[in-house]
């Protein structure tokens, strides 16, 4: 089956600076989670604002993103935009900020839905409800009218995947869901995310530099490092056969795993182009030999 | 609708305190007059019998408290006292000249928003040029002086183009059209430096709306850049612009007073300027009076708006 987001050799530059992503393959097929990790500035969100075409004016992007088999790179801002909440979505970090503090919850959610379909207000507010029922904000009808300071830091993230997934759209990417809220909410969220990708098939793209959130949830991992997808992986074998040294470093570097008293393994500061190169190298023969 | 309504009350009952206070100091000033009121007013030809009888009508004789509370429950009743010069009551005084200057300062208030917002939008959204062709703008309408663009602007259209008058008044119910040919040069001098400063506040509170984190999801969410800007910039704006709008209107409230005087509008500042040359206190008090009383109801009003365009406001203190 052919994937629905398939970018290759993607790159992204701001003016005239170092490229922030590099030569960037991958695949993601079909009701897939595919978790993206990495350290802050390793352009894992670059790629993300690439797909969505939100990159600021300065960036330069080159080679292809297709998103169910067509190409993304070069369409113009307005071509985007109707793509953007009706066949790809994103939801970031802080669902606080996320939300216009004056509108009313409900109404930003049926705003998605009328922005891409000739529907009603009455028709778009019953479709509003339902899924603000659907991600698990009780009493929605009576809640519709609310505005965002009325929730909790977990309940507006629902609502904000409520507006994301309004038109259910074929790719989600979900950039850092999870880093603002507490470790139960957390696991709710994922859950959710969980939940609405296997009803509605839609494909995730999770983006974290968590590595706990990639084991919870996700079916393949990419570990990216200034720029660089460094491997791909299924989040079984990463875990237990991490083919390249930086992955092994990262997990090494998860207070998950640590011994209570011990130091934590400090990733190196630079890794250099050549040790990069090295040790892209070895992970290229161990895959030939594998 | 309750949240609507109980921060409505609330903030009457914040405005109550504040217009006893506004009306000591209104009483202050005549009290406050060096040397001896009565003397000042009727000038030093004055005779003994006129200085008593004028005191004794004043009730200056008595305490100062006794003073104020009597003239403040004359002005729950409506009455504001009398003209000391033309004996008439001064209620009747300001219910002809207050329309005039309504009439003046909310249409150059409105004048000034309908130019001041809606570039302020465009200055925030357009290129380089836009940029600086209000930025052009806003420089000239805060420097120029509204006295000096008054007389410029009846030089341009009644010295020049003959195209308006250059002063004078017609009531409204006698000649509609007429009434508002007269206002445009008053309304326009007032309204050119008050839209630059709506300019500038737009500006930079929808500038600044548009770098929220919010935005990005609006455009994650696929809506319209228009729909960003005016369904979701301006309303997040709207209690900053509303704010300046709020205190601007006292300033305009006191242009009004110069530009009264120099198109020869019968209003509340030209009664007042008329009031102070004369030493005539009593019309000077009700003519502050009046205009202070029309700045705290309008702030109040701003107060209610910024309520109902701001959620947070109006929840802040329900709970």
């Amino acid at each position: 089956m052919s994937p629905v987001l398939d970018i290759a050799q993607a790159g992204v530059r701001f003016g005239t600076g170092p490229a922030a992503v590099k030569d960037v393959s991958l695949r993601v097929a079909q009701g897939e989670i595919f978790g993206l990790v990495g350290e802050s500035g390793s352009g894992k969100s670059t790629i993300a604002n690439a797909v969505m075409g939100l990159l600021p004016a300065t960036a330069r992007l080159d080679g292809s993103i297709r998103l169910n088999g067509e190409e993304l790179v070069g369409l113009s801002e307005s071509a985007l935009r109707v793509r953007r909440g009706d066949e790809m979505a994103m939801i970031f970090q802080d669902a606080s900020a996320s939300l216009d503090p004056t509108w009313s919850v409900g109404d930003q959610i049926a705003e998605t839905i009328r922005a891409h379909r000739p529907v009603s207000r009455a028709e778009a507010r019953a479709r509003a409800i339902a899924l603000m029922g659907e991600v698990g904000i009780a009493d929605a009808a009576r809640r519709y009218r609310d505005v965002p300071h009325r929730f909790s830091g977990g309940m507006r993230q629902r609502i904000v995947i409520a507006a994301a997934l309004a038109n259910h759209p074929k790719l989600l990417i979900a950039d850092e869901p999870t880093t603002a809220l507490d470790v139960t909410i957390q696991a709710q969220i994922l859950e959710l995310i969980d939940r609405l990708r296997r009803d509605h098939g839609t494909t995730v793209l999770l983006i974290t530099h968590d590595l706990g959130v990639v084991g919870q949830v996700c079916d393949r991992v990419g570990v990216m490092y200034r720029g660089e997808l460094l491997e791909v992986a299924t989040t079984e074998d990463l875990f237990t056969r991490p083919a390249h040294p930086y992955t092994r470093a990262l997990l090494a570097a998860n207070p998950a795993g640590a011994v209570r008293g011990s130091r934590l393994p400090v990733i190196p500061q630079e890794w250099s182009t050549e040790s990069l190169d090295a040790a892209n190298a070895a992970r290229d023969r161990r895959a030939a030999h594998g | 609708m309750s949240r609507m309504l109980s921060f409505t009350l609330r903030r009457l009952l914040i405005t109550i305190p504040v217009m006893l206070a506004m009306s000591v100091l209104v009483f202050m000033i005549i009290r406050l007059v060096p040397g001896d009121p009565v003397r000042t007013m009727l000038g030093f030809r004055a005779t003994d019998a006129n200085v008593a009888e004028l005191r004794d009508q004043l009730g200056l004789d008595r305490s100062l408290l006794s003073q104020y509370l009597s003239w403040l429950g004359n002005l729950l009743q409506g009455d504001l006292g009398t003209d000391i010069i033309s004996k008439a009551p001064l209620t009747e005084l300001l219910a002809q000249r207050l329309p005039v200057t309504l009439e003046l300062t909310g249409l150059s208030m409105l004048t000034a928003i309908a130019i001041g917002v809606p570039l302020g939008v465009w200055s925030a959204t357009g290129g380089p040029l836009v940029r600086r062709l209000t930025e052009g703008f806003v420089i000239l309408g805060i420097s120029i002086p509204d006295f000096w663009l008054g007389i410029m602007l009846v030089l341009l259209f009644s010295g020049i183009f003959l195209l308006l008058p250059p002063s004078g008044w017609v009531p409204f119910a006698e000649d509609p059209v007429e009434n508002l040919r007269r206002m445009i040069l008053p309304v326009l001098t007032l309204a050119v430096g008050e839209a630059a400063y709506f300019l500038r506040t737009t500006r930079s509170a929808v500038g600044t709306v548009l770098e929220q984190p919010f935005v990005t999801f609006l455009r994650a969410k696929g809506v319209s850049p228009r729909r960003i800007v005016y369904g979701h910039a301006l309303r997040n704006a709207g209690p900053s612009i509303v704010t300046v709008i709020g205190i601007q209107v006292g300033v305009l409230l006191g242009g009004a007073i110069i530009i009264e005087t120099l198109f020869a509008l019968p209003g509340v500042g030209r009664l007042v300027v008329t009031g102070i040359t004369q030493r005539n206190y009593p019309v000077v008090q009700a003519g502050v009076l009046t205009i202070a009383t029309i700045f705290i109801v309008v702030s109040l009003l701003m107060d209610l708006l910024i309520g109902w365009l701001d959620p947070r406001v109006s929840d802040a203190g329900t709970s």
